[in-house]
């Protein structure tokens, strides 16, 4: 063995430390992957039923009462932005369906129009979850995204039938400041949402967070109170919110579903 | 303290308990208290946090150790940070796999658990001059002292702040019809500060002896 100091064997041993690190690193990483999408992909879920108010904050679900909710309840479609039409039934999974994944995809996804809420691409196909009572559709989650301050926040927003009534709102995923723009996920701040309404009188996407307090949402219908101590994150709420109202967004699908011409 | 059923030496059973109560890192040598402000808000968190800290503090130890006679003197900080740092990632990555909610909010402080000095410090100061078995155990007994006092602040700061201990309501708060109104700053990182001092306060009143000349 050459001497512990000399510069052959420091460069020896730091490889060799490298070499062991890496593998145990990549190893955990990979063999744990499935397990971590399984969760994730079961939060996301979960999320909906939030923003459904089908399940109470905090709860804590299985994957078997999840799905069971998902078979009774919800029915999952996804749309095609371009034209707000529903994608027919049977041709693909909706609900395996990934978003996200499709979104980073250049053949399943184009070049968003310029906007303010931060979006670079948007998919094609998106997923909106209806869920039923009976045989009607009571609510229509629709997922929404775009940038904060640090990150992109991820939520999902849920309107009653009549597509402007907000019945739920949750931010699923967010890196923003905890305790002032990571408030977007408090239930709390969330429950203020519940009654507003998104479109104003012309249907064109109104709501804004707003500072010094909104009234009741009966008042006060196109209003919600900003956080305190994050402009930035209320703001970008705001945007993000109005974008996928827009016509590049659910627009086209809402108008289509309010006037009727799809079920 | 008696280890009754814990097959160890007198020097052994001192080098695993001392860093419990006696020469606890947070309360004595106010080590790694970074942390201890973020994450015990709520108990759950403090516990989860306790463990990761115990689990990587013992594992480096016990690698520190083990290569101990071989590492080349120039890069033994960077060689501990390696072992460190790795150990970290796999706790994190367990963490996302099994308990995702928790690990949402906890993931940013376990990553920081690379730069908590009672991890460094312990491999440093105590896994390169120690032979595996007592760094094991030198290790084990830091992770425990830091859970303790994580675990003391956050039982306070949890009953006080929201009036709960593991999400269970043990004082019934005003505002659901019950009669305790709870202390907002509790839920906020300074009061962690002040019940960390009260803390170190009481300890070195019961031990005299670890107070400082002025």
């Amino acid at each position: 063995m050459p001497k512990r100091d000399s510069t052959r064997y420091t460069i020896l041993f730091a490889t060799a430390v490298c070499v062991v690190c890496a593998l145990l690193v990549s190893v955990a990483a990979v063999s744990l992957q499935p397990r971590q999408a399984a969760a994730a992909r079961l939060y996301m879920e979960k999320n909906v039923l939030l923003a459904g108010g089908l399940l109470e904050p905090g709860a804590d679900v299985t994957v078997q009462e999840v799905n069971r909710i998902f078979d009774e309840r919800i029915r999952v479609r996804l749309v095609d932005l371009a034209t707000g039409e529903l994608v027919p039934e049977g041709k693909v999974n909706a609900r395996d369906y990934d978003q996200r994944k499709a979104r980073g995809d250049p053949a399943a996804s184009h070049v968003a129009p310029p906007n303010n809420a931060g979006i670079g691409r948007l998919p094609n196909l998106a997923v909106v979850y209806f869920i039923m009572k009976g045989d009607a559709v009571d609510q229509i989650v629709i997922p929404v995204e775009g940038l904060g301050m640090w990150g992109t926040i991820y939520g999902f927003l849920a309107l009653d039938r009549d597509t402007t009534t907000v019945r739920g709102l949750t931010y699923y995923d967010q890196k923003e400041t905890p305790g002032l723009g990571g408030e977007i996920s408090n239930p709390k701040w969330q429950m203020l949402w519940l009654g507003r309404r998104i479109y104003d009188d012309q249907w064109s996407p109104s709501i804004t967070l707003i500072k010094g307090g909104a009234g009741s949402p009966e008042a006060d219908p196109h209003h919600v109170d900003a956080l305190s101590g994050a402009t930035v994150t209320s703001n970008a709420v705001t945007r993000l919110m109005r974008f996928w109202l827009t016509d590049d967004g659910f627009g086209k699908f809402l108008k289509r579903f309010r006037e009727g011409t799809q079920t | 303290m008696s280890a009754v059923g814990l097959p160890l030496g007198s020097a052994e059973r001192k080098v695993l308990l001392d860093p419990v109560l006696v020469n606890n890192p947070i309360g004595v040598q106010v080590l790694g208290i970074c942390s201890a402000l973020a994450v015990t808000t709520r108990v759950d968190k403090a516990l989860v946090m306790g463990v990761g800290v115990t689990l990587v503090v013992a594992l480096a130890n016990l690698a520190v150790s083990l290569v101990r006679n071989y590492t080349p003197g120039s890069i033994r900080i960077i060689v501990q940070l390696s072992i460190i740092a790795s150990l970290v990632i796999l706790f994190d990555q367990i963490l996302k796999a099994t308990l995702y909610e928790l690990s949402l909010e906890l993931s940013v402080f376990v990553g920081l658990i690379i730069t908590n000095c009672i991890v460094m410090g312990r491999a440093e100061g105590f896994a390169m001059q120690n032979a595996p078995q007592r760094a094991l155990l030198d290790g084990i007994g830091n992770g425990l002292g830091y859970s303790l006092v994580l675990l003391l602040v956050a039982i306070a700061r949890e009953l006080l702040g929201a009036g709960k201990i593991l999400g269970v309501t043990i004082l019934p708060l005003e505002k659901d019809g019950g009669w305790y109104v709870p202390n907002g700053l509790m839920l906020l990182a300074p009061s962690a500060l002040f019940v960390i001092g009260l803390l170190v306060w009481a300890l070195r009143m019961w031990k005299p002896q670890l107070q400082e000349k002025d």
